[in-house]
């Protein structure tokens, strides 16, 4: 076992060497453009970014047209997004988000807010569920599009996809999904879920980074987005810049393996999650954040109470993990996710997100149980809110300081 | 972001760890920062007849610049008189640390601790505590 060990992977994750190699042949001799339509270089490029797409379209169900290659989940979120107020803007002006959304969600929609969208920012439950009863009830006839995530980033829930899809419809609204932590983990399937528009990336599963999917519905109904670049009119017109070939193949060739190993492959990540938090959940004053029953097998995210979450990572040497601790940005605000479920801000510092990927062994595990506890330990001796607490005080009482 | 060598010897080896009584007459207190900000300091100073500061203590919740700083103020604490120890000021702990700009605030709160303990020291004996100038936060 090497040290450290990777336990971010939702953050990004390892290039699984099979993708490398698929890769390797693009940036070398097959360095064509793929628009180049009259010489082999540009043909055997197209192959390759042809079969990429089928690869691509294969692991979500849908038509390998429906296939928008951009720079990655953020550059989709903002296509789709921007694209979709953009085309649709005579037929309403409201968008219906979450408070939970990644920032390439929730920023783009604060951009179109200032170009005179509307946008419902829906909270959600203790679990980091949403209330599709609110979904249902913030509807108008102005609505064009919900845009929920599918898997969430820090904490992996993973949303009724099929109701909120079946509610949007019903209101004459898209439904977009950035599902970038779900696709490749758990199956996805636009026709199933009833998805419109759909945002992941290649780094998330194993692919590379740089490359990503919008997944643009083009029957029942047929989807248009306007172009937030223009150029050559590559990918239908909605997503101009030469394409990245190499990063498109790897994405390709990552979504296959994601899609033959899939199942096996959660299986045994819940089972090695779970015996992680079920470790240390044993652990006194430790909490698992989210829903634990609705989400990806992968992810695990808890607070333990009485240490803050940075200075538990510098314990934590061997291990590369995140926290929702403030410290860890540069805005000094814990996690806005977790503040969204309620969490005092005591807790939300104190958060750890342990995400395990293709590449975790059960060795690594153990190694992680027993290095968090021991952190974990050492940082309450020096806690003086532990002593607090271990005294019997009531911390809510104390009138602390402000600075 | 990567700790200075300071911070992690600080972290890994933290000194004068614990605490003392804090109803003993000797005894000053100082407990600054809150838990929803992330850090809570707790620096403890024992004064001899002398004014002299002969242990210091300290608890700290927060990052390791945190803990580092609190650290090196009970470090620095102990052996002054408690005149001297006033004259500490957060910009000597920062540079000692290698402190980056975004971690300034923890030394900051460790200079609230030490004033605060001091103040604590004072009223307890019949002493009028001293201004603090809030300026920096």
């Amino acid at each position: 076992m090497e040290l450290p060990i990777y336990l971010d992977n939702n953050a990004t994750t390892p290039l699984d060497p099979r993708v490398l190699e698929v890769m390797l042949p693009y940036l070398t001799s097959k360095f064509g453009n793929a628009a180049s339509r009259n010489h082999a270089f540009g043909w055997v490029a197209e192959e390759g970014v042809d079969y990429a797409r089928e690869q691509a379209a294969k692991l979500i169900g849908c038509a390998d047209k429906e296939i928008i290659f951009t720079s990655g989940a953020t550059e989709a979120d903002n296509l789709g997004i921007k694209g979709v107020f953009e085309m649709y803007h005579e037929k309403g002006n409201h968008i219906i988000t979450a408070t939970t959304e990644h920032k390439a969600v929730l920023d783009t929609c604060k951009h179109l807010e200032k170009l005179g969208a509307r946008v419902t920012y829906l909270k959600v439950k203790e679990d980091g569920l949403i209330d599709l009863a609110e979904l249902e009830a913030a509807m108008t006839e102005q609505t064009i599009l919900v845009t929920i995530m599918y898997g969430n980033n820090e904490i992996g829930v993973v949303q009724p996809i099929k109701e909120i899809s079946a509610i949007a419809h019903k209101y004459g609204a898209l439904f977009m999904t950035d599902a970038t932590q779900a696709v490749g983990k758990i199956p996805v399937d636009v026709n199933a879920d009833g998805i419109d528009l759909m945002a992941f990336s290649a780094h998330k599963m194993y692919g590379p980074k740089g490359v990503g999917v919008l997944y643009v519905r083009r029957k029942n109904p047929r989807v248009k987005v306007t172009a937030q670049m223009d150029g050559g009119g590559h990918e239908r017109g909605m997503r101009s810049g030469t394409l990245n070939v190499p990063g498109i193949v790897g994405l390709g060739k990552a979504c296959e393996l994601c899609r033959l190993e899939m199942d096996e492959e959660a299986k045994r990540l819940s089972a090695l999650r779970n015996k992680l938090e079920s470790a240390l959940g044993e652990m006194e004053e430790s909490y698992v954040n989210g829903n634990t029953e609705h989400r990806l097998p992968h992810v695990s995210n808890i607070s333990f109470k009485y240490v803050e979450g940075e200075g538990l990572m510098m314990a934590m040497k061997d291990l590369a993990v995140s926290s929702g601790s403030a410290c860890t940005s540069a805005s000094l605000e814990p996690s806005y996710v977790l503040k969204s479920l309620g969490l005092s801000d005591d807790l939300a510092h104190s958060s750890i997100r342990f995400g395990l990927g293709r590449f975790t062994t059960e060795e690594e595990i153990d190694y992680a149980i027993e290095n968090t506890k021991k952190a974990v330990d050492h940082l309450r001796n020096l806690s003086p809110l532990w002593e607090m607490f271990k005294e019997g005080i009531d911390l809510s009482k104390i009138e602390w300081a402000e600075h | 972001m990567a700790y200075s060598e300071k911070v992690m010897e600080h972290y890994t080896n933290p000194r004068n760890v614990g605490t003392l009584d804090k109803n003993s007459k000797s005894v000053g207190t100082g407990l600054v920062g809150a838990p929803e900000c992330g850090d809570v300091m707790r620096l403890q100073i024992e004064v001899d007849e002398n004014n002299v500061i002969t242990d210091a203590k300290f608890k700290t919740f927060g990052c390791g610049s945190a803990i580092a700083s609190s650290s090196l103020a009970t470090e620095w604490l102990k052996g002054k008189t408690v005149d001297e120890a006033m004259t500490i000021d957060n910009m000597d702990i920062v540079e000692e640390l290698a402190l980056p700009p975004v971690k300034i605030h923890c030394s900051v709160l460790a200079e609230d601790a030490i004033k605060s303990a001091i103040n604590d020291y004072r009223v307890k004996n019949g002493m009028a505590p001293i201004e603090l100038a809030k300026s920096h936060h």
